[in-house]
């Protein structure tokens, strides 16, 4: 690994100036990834700014109807949350499931998101639930942020500050996990605010994205059927020593009907 | 400044307060035992996967492979070697013994430290509780049995230790 300085300010203004100040400076925040990142020298900034010391982005709140997770929320908070378990439990199962319970302590969901892993869990909610990415400067659309592997919307020096997640009349996020990693071989998440179903892919190819077609069958008809056969592009999946195409294609109809199943069997009368 | 400067990192470290100039890089499990001397925590895999280096840090358990020194600045850090009450062993560690927990012995660390940590959270957690929680920490041994009957056996003790005002 590198050598670089470390700096832990204690709030967001002098964050921004310190990555303002250093073009090779990166933010880090719990480091699950970026850390392991540094030391297979993949990456090797001048300055670390540790954005652990900023108190206001560890909130977990409901704001306006809305759960907002500050960026520095770890994935054990937000698992463990009563708030979170209450109004999106889908949400706080997702935080669950990631990783290994010492992952969970360290990691954060600002973090999983702003590095865009086509294999992390977040970014499916993120786009399931149509999120608010809220920076130190603007607000972005879920279906704006991901734009590809590893590539999001933000500017260098940006700092995602906290996630705004609508809270929905149902959701259910499915994740099939490779046997070692726990990151996802494919997950979906399926959201449902009143007629208006969304569902999120991860995992199955460059960066998250959503099933257009299986969402307007499952509007028209909310059912484990409508939820179908994928119709994704198999040249677009990714393929590697754990899944090929065809057969993320296959896991992507397989977790979108049992994430529909999980909606089904919390809906009063369905 | 130059990025080869050293910062300084104070921790509280089973109890005794530490300080040390050390540069940012180092990980918290080599600033444990290379500069403290407690060589206790283990480096298995170094990519956050096989659990040997587990520690607590102001009560979580997390990698110590994957955490800079000077993130945990100002932080409490329990190792193995702080859970032992002088000769008396903690009751996960006496446990291990009694239910041949370990073999090759090189995971242990790393599996009582997370074992600790889920009963800090769960008193009496079940046999699948036990398997879910320790994901995080691999046994090359594949001594998983005896681990979780281990954990299971301390909770025990340590529910009948609470429930009879024992010290």
């Amino acid at each position: 690994m590198h050598a670089f300085d470390y700096r832990r300010p204690a709030t967001l203004e002098e964050a921004l100036a310190l990555l303002a100040s250093e073009p090779d400076a990166r933010p880090l925040a719990g480091g699950m990834t970026l850390i392991p990142t540094l030391k297979q020298r993949l990456a090797s900034p001048a300055m670390l700014v540790d954005l652990a010391g900023i108190a206001s982005l560890q909130r977990i709140e409901e704001t306006d109807g809305a759960i907002v997770l500050g960026a520095m929320a770890r994935h054990a908070d937000v698992a463990a949350s009563d708030l979170v378990r209450r109004r999106i439990p889908a949400l706080a199962g997702l935080a669950d499931g990631i990783g290994d319970p010492h992952v969970r302590n360290q990691g954060t969901c600002g973090g999983s998101i702003a590095n865009s892993d086509p294999s992390a869990d977040y970014p499916s909610a993120v786009v399931g639930l149509n999120a608010t990415l809220v920076t130190d400067r603007r607000e972005i659309r879920a279906d704006d942020f991901f734009l590809d592997l590893f590539e999001t919307a933000l500017a260098p020096g940006e700092i995602l500050t906290a996630i705004r997640f609508p809270v929905p009349d149902v959701a259910a996020y499915v994740k099939i996990p490779n046997p070692a990693s726990r990151y996802a071989t494919v997950g979906v998440f399926v959201a449902r605010f009143g007629e208006t179903v969304r569902v999120a892919v991860t995992g199955a190819a460059s960066s998250v994205f959503r099933l257009i077609v299986t969402e307007a069958a499952l509007e028209r008809r909310f059912d484990i059927e409508s939820a179908g056969e994928a119709e994704v592009a198999l040249d677009a999946l990714n393929v590697d020593g754990h899944a090929a195409a065809d057969y993320r294609a296959h896991l992507i109809g397989v977790a979108a009907r049992r994430a529909v199943a999980l909606c089904l069997a919390e809906m009063p009368g369905a | 400044m130059s990025r080869s400067a050293t910062q300084q990192v104070e921790l509280t470290v089973n109890g005794m307060e530490v300080r040390a100039e050390v540069e940012p890089r180092t990980l918290l499990v080599t600033f444990l035992r290379e500069h403290l001397g407690l060589t206790g925590t283990h480096v298995g895999c170094d990519t956050t996967q096989c659990g040997a280096c587990t520690v607590h840090l102001d009560g979580r358990s997390i990698k110590s492979c994957t955490a800079f020194a000077v993130q945990c600045s100002g932080g409490a850090v329990t190792t193995i070697e702080g859970l032992a009450d002088g000769d008396r062993l903690h009751p996960l560690q006496a446990a291990f013994r009694a239910c041949h927990g370990l073999q090759c012995g090189f995971c242990t660390p790393g599996m009582i430290m997370s074992g600790t940590a889920l009963l800090m959270r769960n008193a009496d957690p079940s046999e699948h509780e036990v398997r879910d929680w320790l994901e995080g920490n691999i046994c090359r041994c594949t001594g998983y049995h005896n681990i979780v009957r281990a954990v299971r056996m301390a909770a025990a003790t340590m529910r009948e230790t609470v429930a009879t005002g024992e010290a």
